[in-house]
């Protein structure tokens, strides 16, 4: 039993890296936008049939559809912006857990109407490679490129944000919203924008996790769900701890279900995030924010 | 609270009634004794719809009480319910307690549930308080699942025998429809009346701001925990019911996604309106013949496959863009018109 230990960490530590994707699509909305996404579970399921329309209806070969979902994922998430967080700018915070709850809803029913309840797959031996064996640690090659892409993902993230105008804009207005307007940085842009990223974040998750298993608008979007205690424990507020979170959630989820009991896996992490509630809420590397009357 | 016009309350029984004038007071009596005949009204096929939006009101009275007064949130709702649903069927199936015996049982441990996954709420609020109860709505189902499945049944349905009364079973849709009024009516009545008391004064306080609610004198550790268990002990209620109303329980009934309608009742409703709450419910479970009644006729546009698909997203589709519509567009939700529409009648024809 103790020798699967290595082979449960490594496997976990690559699913890991996709939740990550997700965790960090849900902090970068929530630190400029003060928005907690519910929805991005349909989202990230929306990325991935689009990648798969892509493959499967129009032919194309598979790093051609991966562009094509993720401009997809340009157009909505403008429209979701646009359509359903602008109006509800600076509204209460039901208000606003409602709002994404209702979109996710929403973006359910279209996917149901547009690519039916069914699950659909990828054809499969779209990536090359095969799994890989190191010492007694089997790593399969779907897993290694959705590691591999995930940390392309998240070394272009860093880049933009320490290393581009933009990428500083969309830190100021995480920092303190008006104090960036008088500074003369256009935030409903950088609102944009933010949603923009979080969804393409979402769309590559979504696409590496379709491709591994299969497409259903019943359990694709529960993939999200492990991105939430990921979120909590790292803190709303702190995209290295997000990453961290994901990372971490996806080695607790793999070793609890692979050495104790495998159901015990799916429930793992929200027993993790009830004890991070209650010992430290603002997370591993949240701010505590202090509030006066 | 508004009165209406030359309506005096010189007495302490008249400052608290809650049915006033002589209009009220007709209008109550006939829409009584309209409930009382409302199967023989509609036939027996809706009414199943109608225990149905009769057990959600019993549902949505208690999480509007957490919600709408206390301004706390819940995304755990209907595993809340499950509790109450399971206690019950375990309770009867098991050491064959009688359904009222088992009642009284299965609220109080709905509510002590709530209470356990209230405590977050202490130290935290907000998105983090979601992600609690979020917690609670998967831990729950799990743990119904898998931790004795030889008394839970797994996955699989349980079935009850119906309850009865003096002789008199609840064994049709018909019958249940008067038990199921019964505690919507007694909830609505008890919801009323803690939204005017001490109790419901210090939830409105919390829920406007705790910090310093907890400053003027009102302990929110008391109160939030109350509050939490206030609700589910309505959850409760309402999954009992459930269990009766479907003749069997399966875990599949106590989903994320019923808790998000729940929720979507309140936003239609509108926060804390006791009558908006009521409308909210019905608006909501009315949305679903809906969407299967215009389903088709949409469907018939396209070809098969594609008409098959749509009938089966229709109902999802519509229910989100409801919600979002009333969230842009009317956020006070259908209580806010509701007391428009008294005002108006009140005081027409003037419009001051």
């Amino acid at each position: 039993m103790l020798s699967l230990v290595p082979q449960f960490f490594v496997s976990g530590l690559l699913t890991g890296s996709v939740y990550a994707l997700i965790a960090v699509s849900i902090v970068l909305v929530y630190k400029s936008t003060r928005i907690f996404n519910f929805a991005v579970g349909e989202l990230l399921a929306l990325g991935g049939y689009f990648c798969y329309s892509f493959v499967v209806w129009f032919h194309f070969p598979l790093w051609l559809a991966l562009v094509g979902a993720l401009l997809m994922a340009v157009v909505t998430g403008l429209l979701v912006e646009r359509l359903v967080l602008r109006p509800l700018l600076g509204q209460p915070l039901l208000t606003i857990i409602m709002a994404t709850l209702a979109l996710s809803v929403l973006l359910r029913g279209i996917m149901l109407m547009i690519w039916t309840g069914y699950d659909v797959a990828f054809p499969k031996n779209l990536l090359p490679g095969k799994t890989v064996v190191v010492g007694s640690v089997a790593m399969s090659a779907e897993l290694l490129w959705a590691f591999g892409i995930a940390v392309v993902a998240f070394a272009t993230l860093a880049y933009f944000f320490v290393k581009t105008q933009t990428g500083l804009r969309m830190r100021a207005v995480s920092q303190d919203h008006e104090l960036a307007m008088s500074c003369g940085i256009n935030i409903t842009v950088v609102f944009a924008l933010t949603w923009v990223l979080a969804v393409i974040l979402g769309t590559l998750a979504g696409s590496l996790m379709g491709y591994r298993l299969a497409l259903a608008p019943s359990y694709t979007p529960l993939l999200a769900l492990k991105a939430f205690p990921a979120v909590i424990f790292g803190g709303l507020d702190s995209v290295t701890g997000a990453l961290l979170g994901g990372l971490i959630v996806g080695i607790i989820e793999s070793m609890v279900g692979g050495l104790i009991d495998p159901t015990m896996g799916e429930i793992s992490a929200y027993i993790l995030l009830l004890a991070v509630l209650l010992i430290r809420p603002e997370g591993l590397m949240g701010l505590k924010r202090i509030e006066r009357v | 609270m508004w009165r209406p016009c030359g309506i005096f309350d010189d007495t302490y029984e008249k400052d608290i009634s809650i049915v006033r004038t002589l209009p009220q007071q007709v209008l109550t009596i006939t829409g009584l004794i309209a409930l009382l005949f409302l199967p023989q009204l509609l036939g027996a096929g809706r009414i199943t719809t109608v225990n149905l939006i009769g057990i959600s009101v019993v549902s949505i009275m208690g999480l509007n009480i957490l919600i709408g007064l206390t301004g706390q949130i819940s995304l755990g709702h209907s595993a809340f319910m499950g509790v109450g649903a399971y206690t019950l069927v375990m309770l009867m199936n098991h050491l064959g307690f009688s359904f009222w015996l088992a009642l009284p049982f299965s609220v109080l441990s709905a509510g002590l549930i709530g209470l356990l996954f209230g405590l977050p709420s202490l130290r935290i609020k907000g998105f983090y308080l979601a992600m609690a109860t979020l917690a609670a709505q998967f831990l729950i189902p799990w743990i119904i699942v898998h931790v004795r499945p030889d008394l839970t049944g797994g996955t699989s349905t349980l079935n009850i025998a119906a309850p009865s009364i003096l002789g008199f079973t609840f064994d049709s849709q018909v019958r249940i429809y008067y038990l199921v009024t019964f505690f919507a009516v007694a909830s609505i009545v008890l919801t009323r009346n803690l939204q005017r008391s001490k109790i419901g004064r210090a939830f409105v306080a919390i829920r406007d701001n705790d910090l310093a609610a907890e400053i003027m004198g009102v302990e929110i550790f008391r109160y939030k925990l109350l509050s939490f268990f206030i609700c589910s002990l309505y959850a409760g209620l309402a999954g009992a019911l459930w269990a009766v109303w479907m003749g069997a329980i399966n875990v599949d009934s106590f989903t994320l996604h019923e808790s998000i309608w729940y929720l979507g009742m309140i936003i239609v409703g509108g926060l804390g309106s006791v009558p908006g709450a009521v409308f909210g419910v019905i608006f909501i479970r009315a949305l679903e013949p809906f969407s299967h009644y215009i389903g088709p006729p949409i469907a018939s546009y396209f070809p098969d496959a594609i008409g098959a698909a749509i009938k089966s997203g229709i109902s999802p589709f519509v229910f989100g863009l409801v919600i979002l519509v009333f969230l842009i567009y009317e956020p006070r939700g259908l209580g806010h018109r509701w007391e428009i529409f008294k005002h108006f009648y009140r005081r027409w024809p003037f419009s001051y």
